[in-house]
């Protein structure tokens, strides 16, 4: 994906959002029996074993920022973070082998879900710390920066929890000082693990924070695939011209519980009924079928992702473990073989 | 300070001798790159003197007191490209970029299937550091031992710091380089030339009454206690580790399978400490006598009188050594 045009394609932007959404239906169907830290029971027969955390809801921020974005511009994510990994341009179903824990995936099955990554598309990983990824990705745009890599920058997603840490507070106060080019994106969903996050944080956010630091920041329906495709051109032009970090603060919601397994029961049903009607996708429909596309063509899209995903659940299902001895691969070269 | 390659060995300090490692290390490769606090001024102890006129501040960068993005950094500029030298100051303030160290350094290169390198030496002088109490003289290294992917470097002499340094840049991996807090001004023969390759021990003293195994500045007591017993016709096989992972069990064993004895002292505190990993490898694969001394398990206390409950001497050294040769 290559395009630093700020009108949308919203084809495009629409088959990034229903790929996602199709990818971790389908991970979530895989996942059900799987472990989780909600009282459930693992059991052997998901597919997808382990923590699975979900973006239901939340696809329109990954699809609206990452149109602007190069394969050789870099990508820091959350551990919600198969949206990102597919919207920076990850092959889908080398991604369903390694939710799988399969030889084939990314990582080799050595990461699962939540270390998802694609290095060769700039995706730096997925990661299980909260607010881990933002050292990290302005660690990254200072390389670019001194390596003197043209108009590259770094993209850093991270959820409304992660501002509470201190990497948060670091990491913009690093990216203001030495004029990073790096693009925070808070993905607001409203809550940290089963927790609402509001009750948890003082002041208005993301946002507002950034602007304490003299980061510049634009606050979004990150429901409005549009809208954030709009906001996001403008900041990664500034980004990208030299002008320093910029932040979106996108306001979104997470549709389903912490991990798959999680039914969110600590949540009130009025809420989430509510933020249903705001679905990114359904949004995207009636607004692109109300500008002339047709309704056959956004079912071809539909059907298309759907098919793809097929295609990937039939390879993991295919692919082969890894072998024994690869865990022991890949730790360290200096003093390896001294693992016992 | 002299910043040129020479042939000639030459006589340095210990934090001279890094400084010449980095200086030789940045003119090579122009991947490498310090940041931290203070490192503009040549660092707090004087071990990034000249770079940043040298180099420049682009590749020598002062930094806001933010351990945890100087290590996440340090991170992400090493996937990017780069070979950070990352300084912590002090291995106590090392704990607040932990995260960035161990969960995300360590375990990048594994946990991505071998998509990402992070080749990043983090700097974290340790050790007991005279009247600075319970935050500033901790010595952490079996820490870092424990965790897979790190690499953990303790040199105790300047030349071993030149030649340990260099090669902790070379090596590709994370590493955890634990200088210790006084032996800065340490000084001794350096020579350029010398290799000083990662996980290979130096046999310090040689004898054949008793293996002794120690690191960094603990060398010092181990020493002196040498001297002690070989007053008294004890000869000792004291082996200095350099490098606690990947650690010279070849060494450590073989001398162990010769003497039969072996003591491993470290600053550290002992319970759970690197000496426990020895002097387990070692009874296991050798059936040797074993002991261990360090530390008692309590915080480094302010007042000399305190402080000195957690120094190992060179006397408690040989009275250990005479007690496993009962």
């Amino acid at each position: 994906m290559d395009t630093s045009s700020s009108s949308p394609d919203g084809a495009a932007l629409y088959r990034t959002m229903v790929r996602i959404r199709a990818f971790e239906n389908a991970a979530e169907a895989a996942s059900q029996g799987g472990v989780s830290a909600y009282g459930q029971e693992a059991a052997g027969s998901a597919r997808v074993r382990g923590p699975l955390h979900l973006s239901t809801g939340q696809e329109a921020v990954p699809a609206g920022v990452c149109a602007h974005l190069r394969t050789s511009d870099y990508l820091t994510s959350t551990h919600r973070g198969h949206g990102h990994t597919l919207a920076k341009g990850a092959d889908l179903g080398r991604m369903m082998c390694e939710l799988f824990g399969k030889a084939t995936g990314f990582n080799g099955g050595k990461g699962g879900s939540m270390h998802i990554a694609d290095f060769s598309v700039g995706m730096l990983g997925a990661n299980g710390v909260v607010a881990a990824g933002l050292p990290i990705a302005v660690g990254a745009a200072h390389a670019q920066k001194l390596l003197g890599k043209g108009d590259g920058i770094t993209v850093c997603f991270f959820g409304d929890g992660a501002i509470n840490r201190g990497p948060f507070l670091e990491a913009l106060n690093w990216a203001r000082v030495y004029q990073l080019p790096v693009l925070f994106v808070c993905e607001d969903n409203r809550w940290s693990a089963t927790t609402a996050s509001g009750p948890m944080t003082a002041g208005d956010g993301a946002s507002v924070r950034a602007q304490a630091m003299d980061i510049a920041a634009t606050q979004v329906d990150g429901n409005d695939v549009f809208a954030v495709h709009a906001a996001a051109a403008a900041l990664v032009a500034a980004v990208r011209g030299g002008g320093g970090p910029r932040l979106l603060h996108a306001l979104t919601y997470r549709v389903k519980g912490h991990v798959s397994v999680d039914v969110a029961a600590y949540r009130d049903a009025a809420e989430l009924a509510a933020a249903l009607e705001t679905d990114p996708i359904a949004r995207a429909r009636a607004h692109l079928l109300a500008h002339g596309m047709a309704g056959s063509a956004l079912d071809a899209i539909e059907n298309a992702a759907r098919d793809e995903v097929a295609t990937a659940l039939a390879m993991a299902d295919a692919a082969p473990w890894p072998e024994a001895g690869a865990a022991f691969t890949d730790v360290q070269t200096t003093g390896a073989g001294q693992w016992h | 300070m002299a910043l040129t390659t020479t042939t000639t060995p030459e006589e340095l300090s210990y934090a001279e001798a890094a400084v010449r490692a980095l200086a030789q290390e940045m003119q090579a490769d122009p991947r490498v790159v310090v940041l931290g606090e203070d490192v503009g001024r040549g660092g707090i102890f004087g071990q990034y003197k000249g770079l940043q006129q040298r180099f420049g501040e682009s590749r020598v960068i002062d930094t806001p007191i933010s351990e945890a993005a100087i290590m996440g950094a340090g991170v992400g500029m090493a996937l990017a490209g780069l070979r950070p030298v990352v300084e912590m100051r002090v291995v106590d303030f090392a704990l607040c970029g932990m995260d960035e160290l161990v969960n995300q350094a360590a375990k990048n290169r594994f946990m991505f299937g071998g998509q990402g390198r992070v080749p990043l030496v983090a700097r974290m002088p340790g050790g007991i550091w005279d009247a600075s109490a319970a935050q500033h003289s901790q010595s952490l290294e079996a820490w870092f031992a424990h965790m897979p992917g790190l690499v953990v470097v303790c040199p105790a002499t300047p030349q071993d710091n030149h030649g340990l340094l260099r090669a902790a840049l070379q090596c590709g991996d994370p590493v955890v380089y634990i200088e210790h807090k006084t032996l800065w001004g340490l000084r001794g023969e350096v020579d350029d030339s010398l290799e000083v390759p990662l996980g290979r021990a130096r046999r310090v003293r040689e004898g054949d009454a008793l293996t002794l195994v120690s690191w960094s500045r603990q060398l010092q007591a181990c020493t002196a206690a040498c001297d002690a017993l070989a007053a008294e016709g004890i000869a000792v096989d004291l082996i200095d580790l350099r490098t606690l992972w990947p650690w010279d069990r070849e060494t450590v064993l073989a001398s162990c399978a010769r003497t039969r004895r072996l003591l491993v002292v470290h600053e550290a505190v002992q319970v759970a400490g690197f000496g426990a990993e020895i002097a387990a490898s070692a009874a296991e694969a050798t059936g040797c006598r074993v002991a261990r001394l360090g530390a008692p398990r309590i915080p480094v206390g302010y007042a000399p009188v305190l402080e000195a409950q957690s120094r190992v001497g060179a006397e408690a050294v040989a009275a250990a050594a005479r007690k496993l040769l009962d």
